[in-house]
């Protein structure tokens, strides 16, 4: 089920100031931030965002078409090294 | 033989029914369409005038259907996969896109089974 409507998107508030902080000094560095479940407004974009993803921030630069998705979707959480290697019986996969 | 939007046609089905084999048209807007054309739903599309095609297109024009609306969904596609976002990924990797299981199931993405295994020798047809 999504969101009500009424609450408007999730932004996270930290986040929001610092993006505007950052908007007024009109420079751009990279925000750290562990907030993936914030939604994406337009003021983020053209700011970079380093995401957290459980083990190192993943730096993620916001475009227009980003808008509305949120931070966690850009930042991987899960790494896939390939499939164990074959055994002798051959198992059915893929 | 009546043709609406392109390839689509229909001989002995009632209306309502027939114009759900055309791509973005499902029983609710089927029926939607012949509420607003004034057509009686149970008609069979052999029996349909030349007015009452025309009225069925006049208001089908205001929809996006069969070749557009496949164009916007794999634009939609398209954009997932450009700004990289998860869902984008899965997309590529042929792989269910909300969440489901792959340790099974997900056949309807995955594909047929295939076998993996023996050394990489041969790759056998194996199970269903």
């Amino acid at each position: 089920m999504g969101r009500s409507v009424k609450k408007g998107p999730y932004v996270d508030e930290k986040l929001l100031r610092k993006v505007q902080k950052m908007e007024m000094s009109k420079e751009k560095k990279l925000i750290k931030t562990w907030a993936r479940a914030c939604t994406i407004i337009p003021e983020f974009i053209g700011h970079t965002f380093a995401v957290h993803n459980g083990v190192k921030h993943i730096p993620v630069y916001v475009s227009e078409n980003m808008v509305g998705h949120k931070l966690g979707e850009f930042s991987h959480t899960r790494v896939f090294r390939g499939h164990s290697a074959p055994t002798d019986k051959g198992t059915t996969l893929t | 033989m009546a043709r609406l939007v392109g390839v689509d046609l229909a001989p002995n089905k009632r209306i309502v029914v027939a114009l759900t084999y055309i791509f973005g048209i499902g029983d609710a807007l089927s029926r939607e369409i012949l509420a607003k054309a004034k057509i009686d739903q149970n008609q069979r599309v052999k029996d349909l005038g030349d007015a009452e095609l025309l009225a069925i297109r006049d208001v089908i024009k205001d929809y996006r259907l069969e070749g557009d609306l496949r164009k916007d969904v794999q634009l939609h596609i398209k954009r997932l996969i450009d700004i990289s976002a998860y869902r984008g990924t899965r997309h590529r990797k042929g792989l269910p896109v909300r969440g489901q299981r792959t340790r099974t199931n997900a056949r309807t993405l995955r594909g047929k089974r295939k076998t993996v295994g023996l050394g990489r020798k041969k790759e056998e047809e194996k199970k269903e």
